[in-house]
């Protein structure tokens, strides 16, 4: 499916384009595109490699690993794939602990290494396993606790109070993280291992 | 309700949370600034594997985006979105999300600037934001790092909690804020 919709932007685009005179705008967009990818890139790898660092300190000093232990049914219950006590458990916390506290950017790295040793576990390389769309779902459905930028840019719109829509963040991204679990579990079943 | 209090704690997170890991590391004598440079060299080849995933995805976005054919399809839409009691002033807000963060923000921060951040357009738009992510980011991101081109229904389960929660975001936001 990727690989339609990937072709699907491009084409739709191009062919629109040509369609209302607007062509001129693709050759531009295609480089703007390219440097806004690598800025994005670019952007992530200081946090990336900070986190990634720091990680690496918590696990030695085996706080994934206490962190796993105590938490070990809510990963028996999002992940029922990953053999217990594997590496990925801590890293898996630790994404979702990221998200739940807000912490943004710094959540990436740590989903990524769960990423990582999720595909040790992968028996067939470059095609996605169960637990790896699990922790894609709860990401992209993003449960946060605190919603920092969008209050910033209440704040900077002139609110009375810029935090009083946090209750309701929380609520609704809670809802449409537990539609996304659901909607997996939905496909987990029908598609198989 | 104040919640200055949780804005304030809100900065509190970070920095906690790099005191508990570098003070367990001092209380359990784990070498950790060796322990920091061996795990961050990983940081950039993980750079390296995403770099190509990141280009070419918002590549392909820029061009869609450029060329008109989302407002197209927005205006398309917003006449069959009002009887459903979606206001029409947010459906760009909501087709936009799942493919850009950044467009998505600066559609929160006009529609902010011309509604105000306390009417009710104003108010559905960050909780919109704010209770839901860039899917295909995370995506490309995710999976780009351990190089995952099969993604089977992964597209499909994102795209459905997105339009869930902006779906929930649109109740629970009349629910708490609409007289």
């Amino acid at each position: 499916m990727i690989h339609t919709v990937w072709i699907g932007l491009f084409l739709v685009g191009i062919v629109y384009a040509a369609l209302t005179g607007n062509i001129a705008h693709v050759s531009t967009a295609l480089f703007e595109g390219a440097q806004e990818g690598l800025n994005v890139a670019f952007s992530l790898l200081g946090i990336l490699t900070l986190w990634m660092g720091i990680l690496n300190v918590a696990r030695k000093a085996g706080l994934l690993d206490a962190l796993a232990r105590l938490l070990r049914p809510l990963i028996r219950l999002l992940f029922p794939d990953v053999p217990r006590g594997h590496a990925a458990e801590g890293y898996l916390l630790a994404n979702i602990a990221a998200n739940l506290l807000g912490m943004g950017n710094a959540a990436t790295p740590f989903g990524i290494k769960a990423m990582q040793e999720l595909d040790k576990l992968n028996p067939e390389k470059g095609r996605a396993t169960r637990p790896m769309i699990t922790l894609l779902a709860l990401n992209t459905a993003s449960v946060s606790l605190f919603p920092t930028t969008v209050i910033g840019i209440r704040a900077a719109a002139g609110a009375a109070q810029p935090a009083d829509i946090l209750p309701a963040v929380v609520l609704a991204s809670f809802l449409g993280s537990a539609v996304a679990v659901l909607v997996d579990r939905f496909y987990q079943w029908r598609e198989g291992p | 309700m104040s919640l200055a209090w949780l804005e304030a704690a809100g900065a509190w997170v970070l920095p906690a949370f790099l005191a508990v890991i570098l003070g367990a590391a001092l209380f359990r004598r784990v070498p950790a600034y060796s322990a920091f440079i061996e795990g961050a060299k990983e940081g950039f080849d993980t750079f390296l594997t995403i770099l190509p995933h990141l280009v070419g995805m918002l590549a392909a976005l820029a061009v869609f985006q450029s060329s008109g054919a989302l407002k197209a399809l927005t205006s398309f839409l917003a006449p069959y979105f009002r009887p459903l009691g979606f206001p029409p002033e947010l459906l760009p807000l909501a087709l936009l999300r799942p493919f850009s963060g950044a467009a998505s923000m600066a559609v929160v921060t006009h529609l902010m600037g011309r509604y105000g951040p306390d009417s009710e357009i104003g108010r559905l738009a960050a909780i919109m934001q704010g209770s839901t992510d860039t899917t295909f980011y995370v995506l490309t991101v995710y999976f780009g790092s351990v190089g995952i081109v099969r993604e089977r229904y992964a597209v499909k389960v994102g795209l459905i909690g997105d339009a869930a929660g902006i779906l929930a975001a649109l109740l629970v936001g009349r629910w708490f804020f609409s007289a």
